[in-house]
């Protein structure tokens, strides 16, 4: 295998896939450092946003990249409403309760979905899209969107995180809550600040997931063990590693394909994860341990 | 028609109940008295479904079998695969809290999923394994029934005899301290990982006998027999409305939900054919809704573990007491 088979075939849709996972696990690093508990409606939410995009596509006729930024709100506001309605009052409870309720949340989106869009694979365009040849390199032109959309959020979080007030804020109470509380940080709004960026994320992920590969109800779902590994992998509250544990569990799970049958191919995050609590649960940017 | 026949609906929602009531003492062994987060109960389930389906067939060209022992092996085969199984896990993950217990269970369930899928030779893939045998199953079909709803709920009876009575022995009271106060636990010189891992394989040991039940009631299983999500959440909501930490609450939790989720079924049927497949997923999303609201409004459960205090102390008086705590571990941060 020459280097170009290598690159086009394994490390780009690895990276790709990555990607994706990265904006999942940054959402769920971030509620694990802030909330401390983890969340398990992660994955459905990423569905949910994806259909709505979808939805918001072919309402008003627009090209699905269009309708990424109406599911990206559309899915903070509901992630702002289920921590309302749902995650609120269990605050004072151990946190493992509230990550029960996650799980509850996480079947009635699904059902939702299943209810309003159905169970049919689907996609967000016809035919199959030509890639472009750059030098050897060959990318289609929805990868690329991809990592462009990807690298610019990651940006402007980090510039969020370390400029804004509310940015600062939040890595405050990620740190210290107690400290944060007392030098008159308002914990409610970090905490609705921190299910906008979850959530909003989340739908992007999704849209991406939906973008490169198709529709279904239970694609989500499918990613939430990735995505977990590589929030683990890369240190429970850590952003960068998120990014990078993402990057790695993408890659593997391309790679992995070379070493064991492809039926299996699922399971490499799930090794990686083992692998993780194994030898260095802190991960590999040393987050918290809960 | 004679009178047996008008038994055989309720007969089979009683079955169920019965296996899914062994579900859920298994799963407040684990939650209820250790306070461990199993999301993938599925899997063990399906487990010990495979192990007994494979113990108790006849020969099958091109997949391992032929062992064609009786019933009870099968059953026993059942517990001891899953609870082995359940070893490396609870080894690997019971040092931290249980959100990753919670994510690994769902990786194992997953996994065992595409081990039933993929592998030809153990599970014969996607056509699955029939013939499985049922003892007393050749009876006529209302009779069969009948016999296999007694010998259920033989077992229920006798499991639930057995963990009461472990419960009441030092061991559960043991296992209650280290759910409360781990420290504590700790410092009177408990051995936490190993009674942790202890409750964890005994749990799944008992999920393996649902699954074992299941597949000699159904004769047949495949990989997509069983929705996991599905089977695991209905377990949880049977815990935790009926009330973790207890065993009999949590039987109560399992036959209100199973008649809920059962009567809504015969509800939904009654929709026209485009209406009725979207009812079950909004059945699931009641489900989910029943949930949120148990743990609001009454999050101890219907039937509340039973919880002695200390005689006039300062703990009895202290926020953390009775009222404000369920029953769940006290060991975040």
């Amino acid at each position: 295998m020459d280097i170009f088979s290598f690159v086009n075939f394994f490390l780009l849709p690895g990276v790709v896939q990555g990607s994706i996972y990265a904006l999942g696990a940054i959402g769920i690093t971030l509620i694990y450092a802030i909330m401390r508990y983890g969340h398990f409606a992660h994955g459905d939410l990423a569905t949910f946003g994806a259909f709505t995009a979808l939805f918001v596509a072919g309402l008003l006729g627009l090209s699905p990249y269009a309708a990424l930024p109406v599911a990206v709100v559309v899915a903070a506001l509901l992630a702002i409403a289920i921590d309302w309605l749902f995650y609120a009052h269990l605050r004072r409870m151990p946190k493992i309760i509230t990550t029960i309720a996650s799980f509850g949340v996480a079947l009635m989106l699904r059902s939702v979905v299943q209810i309003i869009w159905g169970v049919d694979t689907t996609s967000y365009t016809r035919g199959i899209s030509r890639p472009e040849n750059w030098f050897g390199i060959r990318v289609k032109p929805h990868e690329l969107v991809t990592l462009l959309v990807v690298i610019g959020l990651v940006i402007a979080l980090h510039l969020f995180l370390t400029r804004n007030k509310w940015g600062k804020a939040m890595r405050a109470m990620s740190d210290n809550p107690d400290l944060a509380l007392l030098s008159g940080i308002d914990n409610n709004k970090v905490i609705a600040m921190t299910w906008v960026i979850a959530g909003g994320l989340c739908a992007a992920s999704g849209f991406f997931l939906g973008l490169n590969t198709e529709l279904r109800s239970l694609m989500g779902w499918n990613i939430l063990l990735p995505t977990f590994a590589a929030a683990i992998l890369g240190g429970v509250g850590r952003i960068e590693g998120a990014i990078v544990g993402g990057l790695v569990v993408g890659v593997t799970e391309e790679l992995s394909v070379l070493v064991i049958p492809s039926e299996y191919k699922m399971l490499s995050s799930f090794a990686i994860l083992l692998v993780v609590l194994l030898l260095r649960p802190t991960g590999l940017f040393r987050g918290k341990i809960l | 028609m004679d009178w047996l026949s008008f038994t055989i609906y309720p007969v089979y929602l009683m079955i169920f109940m019965c296996i899914y009531g062994c579900l859920a003492i298994g799963l407040n062994i684990q939650w209820g008295y250790a306070g461990l987060f199993n999301a993938g109960l599925a899997g063990f389930f399906a487990v010990g479904a495979y192990t007994s389906a494979i113990l108790t067939t006849s020969e099958a060209a091109g997949r391992l079998g032929g062992f064609d022992l009786p019933f009870p092996f099968g059953l026993a085969g059942a517990m001891i695969v899953s609870g082995l199984i359940a070893w490396p896990v609870g080894k690997i993950c019971l040092r931290f809290r249980s959100d990753y217990l919670a994510i690994v269970t769902i990786g194992v369930a997953e996994a065992i999923r595409l081990v039933a899928k993929t592998e030809d030779w153990l599970t014969n893939s996607a056509r699955g394994i029939t013939g499985v045998p049922r003892p007393l199953g050749d009876l006529p079909y209302a009779q069969a029934q009948l016999a296999y709803l007694a010998i259920v709920g033989l077992i229920l009876i006798v499991v639930y005899l057995l963990i009461e009575r472990q419960a009441h022995a030092p061991w559960g009271r043991m296992m209650r301290a280290i759910r409360d106060n781990e420290r504590a636990a700790v410092a009177m010189g408990k051995n936490v990982p190993v009674r942790r891992l202890e409750a964890f394989m005994l749990g799944s040991a008992l999920m393996g006998l649902a699954g074992g039940l299941y597949v000699h009631l159904a004769r047949t299983i495949t990989p997509d027999a069983i929705d996991p999500m599905l089977v695991t959440f209905l377990v949880w909501i049977m815990v935790i409305l009926g009330g973790s930490g207890n065993n009999r609450g949590v039987l109560l939790g399992a036959v209100i939900v199973w008649i809920i989720w059962s009567a809504s079924e015969i509800v939904t049927d009654q929709l026209p054919a485009e209406f009725a497949l979207k009812a079950k997923y909004g059945r699931m999303f009641l489900i989910g809704l029943l949930l949120q609201i148990v743990l609001r409004f009454r999050p101890e459960g219907l039937l509340p573990e039973k919880l002695r205090r200390a005689p006039l102390s300062e703990g009895a008086l202290s926020p953390t007491g009775h009222g404000a705590r369920i029953q769940a571990p006290h060991k975040e941060i």
